[in-house]
């Protein structure tokens, strides 16, 4: 642990402890007005879902700071390689907010990114996503183009061999990546102690010779800096980092499943008192004298705005279009497909065939 | 290990519970008898298939593994050859794929390249299929990618009765077996199971209806499908010989021949994907036995050949009453 020290710049508490230069007002702003955002979006979908509006969905709330502090520091052409729990970064990164509904939703239309962003539909096989990432940043280091690509995990999908087959591919291959981790302490109901024996997520960077860091991803600020300086490397053409954001999901791990199996909802409780990311922010903020009660009155009106109208779109999609069954599964019609299209839509019409 | 018809007692299950009480007798019976799993746990399972049984048998025997599927059945290889007898679960048939390498090029193959010397009694089981609004992946159903590796066999149970039976049987079997269960049954229906221990024969259908007129064939979650649609059909006076084949591999070719050669027509009805999907094993057991007897090409009513789909198009993808009804009266009209 010592060797992979906590990286912070505001305590629990709203203090600055970092060494370098303070945050712009303009980028706590930011910072804050991105993180209330996921959140009520958080809290709208888990809404939704009990009303029947939504399907399964999987919940972040707590994990707000890694998602965001990891997503502003992206270049908007770099790849984001998100599961399905991140769709707080990829909102934050430009996914369109609608879309982000209606893949909860069960439709394909929300795993298509906004024109001209590099955002990968969600990974729902664990730890698949990484080595995707790197694939991608062999091609964009060939191409001379400085992108990189980020990919998002928790920490369970370093069990999984796609996790150590994606690191050291990106370490032999030296590609502009940043595995992101964000260790929330549970993989359903398993604790990280009984994960991995390894105190660390950073340390296993180790092996693979690439850095490895640890940064408290309560701490929106710090997040950012970290995956900015992994970024900076990345294009620098120095290879990949893997950062390990320490944090905390205080809800289940989708709505599907019931957390007091197997989870003390009183540490959950405590860290929303003592730890939570948003109020981090904003006791650093009302502490430098930068906190307004009027922006944020209208951050909240305009947010809750946003979301409501993306509901409304998402609800008045039109309906799931059958053809969406097959007609994207090659580039041109293969023939059992096409077959199977046509009878299967005569027997819709009652065409006996 | 006791006979079935001679069960005195019995509890109403649904098939998840069938499946928790098979996993109960199981690690009462024998000291060997390890789980190992995501989550099954302390969680005792995402669908409760485990549920209590870390409390009753301790963290030794029921394991709360890392998220590491190949990990999972590679040691489960490893526990069976040296004397343990594995039941490991994969959290869905879709998350199966990072095992099968370790069950292609091991679980199969080690009786076979050992001549005997080791042998892999593992029950790999693994929720399958599509019909709950599951996220993506989670809907697989892929039984012939392991069909189509010998050294496998291949259960899926569609009654909670069976599945305790089955599943005991699997444990049974000295060789690996891949265990599927529906998760569009687990909370389906209900039905008198018996308390005590007991084994359905591996390898062997079971005829759910008596009929003359067309031979419906079909295992899992579309057994309640075909028993439907054989109840519709009947009031037109079409009467069907329903059979659930519960192993999927080795076939009951006896049961299914006898069928076709009385009825002379058969649907054949799967979940999974129509290329390469088992119907057409089916289909060639049936000319292989009863060419001459059939009176109509064989039909089959299968899951389209697309990637199971997002939630909103399951219905789309999931053959229903209404296409099983429509091949019957093809085959019938024929
Ligand atoms: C290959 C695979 N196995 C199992 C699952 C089922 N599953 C979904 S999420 C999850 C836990 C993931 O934990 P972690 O990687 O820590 O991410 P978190 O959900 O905590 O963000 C499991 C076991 C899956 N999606 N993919």
């Amino acid at each position: 642990m010592t060797d992979y020290p906590l990286y912070q710049c505001i305590d629990k508490e709203g203090h600055w402890v970092g060494e370098d230069e303070r945050s712009t007002q303009e980028d706590l702003f930011t910072f804050y007005r991105h993180m209330l955002r996921i959140r009520t979006f958080d809290k709208k979908a888990v809404t939704l879902q009990r009303q029947g509006r939504l399907g399964t969905y999987a919940l972040f709330e707590g994990q707000e700071a890694a998602q965001v502090g990891s997503a502003l520091a992206l270049d908007g052409q770099d790849w984001l390689f998100p599961t399905y729990r991140d769709h707080g970064a990829t909102l934050t990164f430009g996914a369109d907010m609608a879309r982000t509904f209606l893949y909860w939703n069960g439709r394909f239309e929300g795993c298509t990114p906004p024109e001209g962003k590099n955002i990968f539909p969600p990974a729902v096989p664990i730890a698949t996503q990484i080595v995707h990432a790197v694939g991608v940043a062999m091609t964009e280091k060939r191409l001379g183009s400085g992108k990189a690509s980020i990919a998002y995990f928790g920490d369970g999908a370093t069990s999984e061999g796609d996790f150590h087959e994606g690191l050291n591919f990106g370490s032999v291959f030296k590609t502009p990546t940043v595995f992101f981790c964000q260790n929330n302490g549970f993989a359903i109901s398993v604790p990280m102690e009984k994960q991995m024996n390894s105190k660390t997520i950073a340390q296993k960077a180790v092996a693979y010779g690439i850095p490895g860091v640890r940064v408290d991803g309560n701490d929106c600020i710090a997040v950012f800096r970290t995956v900015q300086k992994a970024l900076e490397r990345a294009r620098a053409g120095e290879g990949p980092t893997l950062v390990e954001a320490v944090t905390w999901r205080y809800g289940a791990h989708t709505t599907a499943d019931d957390p007091t199996k197997y989870r003390d909802q009183a540490q959950s409780i405590e860290f929303r008192k003592t730890n939570d990311p948003l109020t981090r922010l904003e006791k650093y903020m009302k502490e430098t004298g930068v906190w307004d009660e009027e922006w944020f009155a209208q951050l909240q009106t305009d947010l809750s705005n946003e979301i409501n109208q993306a509901v409304e779109e998402m609800e008045a999609f039109p309906k799931p279009d059958v053809n969406n069954l097959f007609d994207h599964v090659f580039a041109e019609p293969v023939w059992p497909i096409a077959e199977q299209k046509s009878h299967y839509m005569d027997h819709l019409k009652g065409v006996i065939s | 290990m006791i006979n079935l018809e001679k069960q005195s007692k019995t509890k109403q299950m649904t098939l998840v519970q069938a499946v928790n009480d098979a996993l109960r007798v199981a690690l009462e019976s024998d000291a060997n008898v390890l789980l190992l799993g995501e989550d099954i746990g302390r969680n005792g399972g995402v669908f409760r298939a485990t549920d209590g049984l870390q409390e009753a048998f301790g963290e030794d025997r029921v394991i709360d593994t890392p998220l590491s599927e190949s990990g999972i059945v590679g040691t489960g290889v490893g526990l069976a050859i040296s004397g343990s007898k594995p039941i490991v679960e994969m959290q869905f048939m879709g998350f199966i794929y990072p095992a099968f390498e370790q069950i292609m090029t091991h679980v199969t193959r080690i009786r076979m390249r050992s001549m005997g010397t080791y042998s892999v009694p593992i029950v790999i089981r693994a929720p399958y299929g599509a019909g709950i609004r599951a996220p993506e992946i989670h809907s697989d159903s892929v039984e012939a990618f392991f069909t189509h590796m010998p050294g496998i066999k291949v259960v899926c149970p569609s009654s909670p009765a069976d599945a305790k039976g089955l599943l005991l049987a699997s444990l049974a079997d000295p060789d690996p077996v891949l265990f599927m269960e529906s998760l569009r049954l687990y909370r389906g229906e209900r039905e008198e199971v018996p308390v005590e221990g007991y084994e359905i024969e591996i390898g062997k259908g079971k005829k759910v209806l008596e009929g003359n007129d067309v031979t419906l064939l079909a295992w899992g979650a579309m057994v309640p499908i075909i028993k439907k649609a054989a109840s519709t059909v009947a009031k037109e006076g079409i009467s069907c010989d329903v059979i659930d084949l519960r192993t999927l591999f080795p076939l009951d070719r006896d049961m299914i021949a006898e069928s076709v050669q009385k009825t002379g027509k058969a649907v054949i009805v799967h979940e999974a994907h129509s290329t390469g999907g088992l119907g057409n094993d089916l289909v060639t057991l049936i000319n292989d036995t009863s060419f001459l007897y059939m009176k109509a090409p064989v039909e089959r009513v299968t899951g389209f050949d697309v990637p199971p789909p997002l939630g909103s198009l399951e219905d789309h993808f999931l053959p229903t009453e209404s296409r099983v009804i429509a091949a019957i009266k093809r085959v019938i009209q024929f």
